[in-house]
C-alpha cells in the first residue's frame, strides 16, 4: 500500500483522537460550570475566567502552530497536528522524532519521511516517550491529593508553605532560565530584557487595578503583559543583535 | 422478624466523581494514543524492529519520563483534581496550562486547594485546551494562508520570547506576594543557570529543587519567628 504522511487515513486517525480530546475538555468544562453554580460562585467572574483564559491561550497556541508547521516538513501535517494538540509539547516532540529517526539511520529532519517503517518507529517513540506523566496521573493522582490534604489538615501553616513553595519552585526555575545565555554576550540578555518589559507592564497594570479601580483588568493583565513583552522582543532583538 | 439493614450508598462528592470520570477519560486517552502508532503499523504493514524503537526511546525516555513524573508531583497540588486529569491529556503544561490556571485562580482570588480554585482551574484548562485545539486546527486547514505570516522572520523574535514574556509578568505577581520565600530559590536558580547554561534543556527537573529550597527556607523562617 502506498504510504504518505499526509494521506487521508492519517488525517482520519489523528482527527478521531483530537475529537476525543475536545470531548473530554467539553465534559470537564460543563461539570465545572455546574459545580460553580452549586457553590454559588459569581457567574460574571466565571465568564471573565473563560474569556481571559481564551485570550491568554492565543499567543502560545500560535507558537505551537509554528511548531506544527516546522515538524510538518519532516512528518507531514497530521501527526504533528495530533502530537502538539495532545499530551506532548514542542520541547519534547522534536527531540523524540530526531531520536527515533537517528535510530532508524535517518539523520536529516528537513525532508519528508517516505518510508512507512521509519514513520511508524517515529510515531511509536513519540507516543511512548511521554506517557509517564499521564500514567502516574491515572494510578497515583488520588494518593498525591490525599497526601497534600493530610499535610494541610495536620498543620495548616505547613500546608500553605508547601503550596507556596511549589508555586515558587516553578517561578524560580523558569526565571533562572532567563539568565542561561547571558555569558554569551549582548544577545544573551534578550530574554532578560523581554522579561523586564513584561514585568514593568505588570507593575503598571497592578497600579491601575489598585489605584484607578480597574478591577476588570485583573484577569486580562497577564495575557496583555505577555503580548507587550513579545512585541518588545522584536525591536529588542534587532537592537541587541539577536538576528 | 429480624430487620435487614440495607446500606444506603452515600452520594458521591464532586471530587470523588471527578476522580472517577478523570480515570475513565485518562485510561481511554492512553488507549487512544497507543492506537495511533498501532493503526499506522497495521495499515501499512510497517512494524518497526523492537530494538530500533528501544534505541529511539533511550534517547528521550530517561529525561522525559523523569520530567513527566516530577510534573505530576509539582503541578497536581496547584491545578487541582479536574485540572490535572485534563492538563496531562492535553499537554503543553509549563508553557500554557499551568500559567493559564494560575492566572485564572489569581484573577478570581481563589487559593489553590479550595473548592473554588478546583472549579476555576478546571474551567481555565478546559477553555485553554479547546482554544489551542481550535487555533491549531484552523492553522492546519488554512496553512497556505498562515504559513507565510507565521514564518515571517520579522515575527520570529516575538514567538521565541513567549516564555520570558510570560515569566516576567507571572514572576512579578508571585515573587511580590511572597518575596522573602522567593529569595533563596531564585538566587540558587540564577547562579545554577549562570554556571551551567546547558541545564536549560532540563528545567522541568529543577522545579521540585526550587520548591524544596523554598520549603526549607520557609520552615527556617517559621522557626526563627518562634524563637
Amino acid at each position: 500500500m502506498n504510504f504518505s504522511p499526509n494521506s487521508p487515513f492519517m488525517y482520519v486517525i489523528c482527527g478521531i483522537v483530537i475529537l476525543f480530546v475536545i470531548a473530554q475538555s467539553i465534559f470537564f468544562l460543563v461539570r465545572a460550570l455546574r459545580q460553580a453554580k452549586v457553590l454559588k460562585m459569581d457567574q460574571k467572574m466565571i465568564r471573565r475566567t473563560i474569556s481571559a483564559s481564551a485570550i491568554f491561550t492565543i499567543a502560545p497556541a500560535l507558537a505551537i502552530l509554528i511548531g506544527v508547521i516546522s515538524l510538518s516538513q519532516f512528518l507531514g501535517l497530521p501527526l504533528p497536528w495530533l502530537r502538539l494538540s495532545v499530551l506532548g509539547a514542542l520541547t519534547y516532540e522534536l527531540p523524540a522524532a530526531q531520536s527515533a529517526a537517528s535510530a532508524m539511520n535517518l539523520h536529516s529532519t528537513s525532508e519528508l519521511v517516505t518510508d512507512p517503517v521509519t514513520f511508524s518507529a517515529i510515531s511509536w517513540v513519540m507516543t511512548l516517550g511521554i506517557l509517564s506523566g499521564i500514567v502516574v496521573v491515572l494510578f497515583g493522582l488520588r494518593k498525591i491529593q490525599k497526601g497534600v490534604v493530610s499535610i494541610q489538615e495536620k498543620d495548616s501553616s505547613k500546608g500553605t508553605l508547601l503550596t507556596d513553595s511549589l508555586f515558587l519552585g516553578m517561578i524560580s526555575a523558569f526565571s533562572g532560565l532567563l539568565f542561561a545565555d547571558i555569558r554569551s554576550g549582548l544577545p544573551g540578555f534578550i530574554p532578560l530584557a523581554v522579561a523586564l518589559v513584561s514585568m514593568v507592564c505588570m507593575g503598571l497594570c497592578g497600579l491601575l487595578i489598585r489605584k484607578a479601580g480597574w478591577q476588570w483588568l485583573e484577569q486580562y493583565a497577564l495575557p496583555l503583559c505577555m503580548l507587550c513583552g513579545m512585541a518588545a522582543a522584536i525591536p529588542l532583538t534587532s537592537w541587541m543583535g539577536g538576528v | 422478624m429480624a430487620s435487614t439493614k440495607r446500606s444506603v450508598p452515600q452520594a458521591m462528592t464532586y471530587e470523588d466523581s471527578v476522580h472517577l470520570w478523570g480515570r475513565i477519560w485518562t485510561a481511554s486517552a492512553i488507549f487512544m494514543f497507543l492506537m495511533v502508532p498501532l493503526a499506522i503499523s497495521v495499515r501499512y504493514q510497517a512494524f518497526p524492529p523492537f530494538q530500533d524503537v528501544l534505541k529511539g526511546l533511550l534517547g528521550v525516555a530517561p529525561v522525559f519520563w523523569t520530567v513527566g513524573i516530577i510534573e505530576v508531583l509539582t503541578y497536581a497540588p496547584m491545578l487541582g483534581t479536574g485540572g490535572t486529569y485534563l492538563a496531562f491529556v492535553t499537554g503543553s503544561l509549563s508553557t500554557l496550562k499551568v500559567p493559564c490556571a494560575l492566572n485564572a485562580m489569581e484573577g478570581a482570588g481563589a487559593k489553590a486547594g479550595t473548592e473554588e480554585a478546583e472549579v476555576i482551574s478546571t474551567i481555565a484548562i478546559a477553555t485553554s485546551s479547546l482554544v489551542t485545539t481550535l487555533v491549531i486546527a484552523l492553522g492546519v486547514f488554512g496553512i497556505r494562508f498562515l504559513q507565510p505570516v507565521l514564518e515571517n522572520p520579522g515575527l520570529k523574535p516575538a514567538f521565541d520570547a513567549i516564555m520570558p514574556a510570560l515569566m516576567g509578568a507571572l514572576g512579578l505577581v508571585y515573587i511580590s506576594k511572597n518575596w522573602k520565600l522567593a529569595i533563596a530559590p531564585l538566587l540558587f536558580m540564577i547562579c545554577l543557570f549562570l554556571l551551567m547554561p546547558s541545564l536549560s534543556s532540563s528545567v522541568g527537573i529543577l522545579v521540585p529543587v526550587g520548591a524544596i529550597i523554598a520549603y526549607v527556607a520557609g520552615r527556617l523562617m517559621q522557626r526563627g519567628r518562634k524563637d
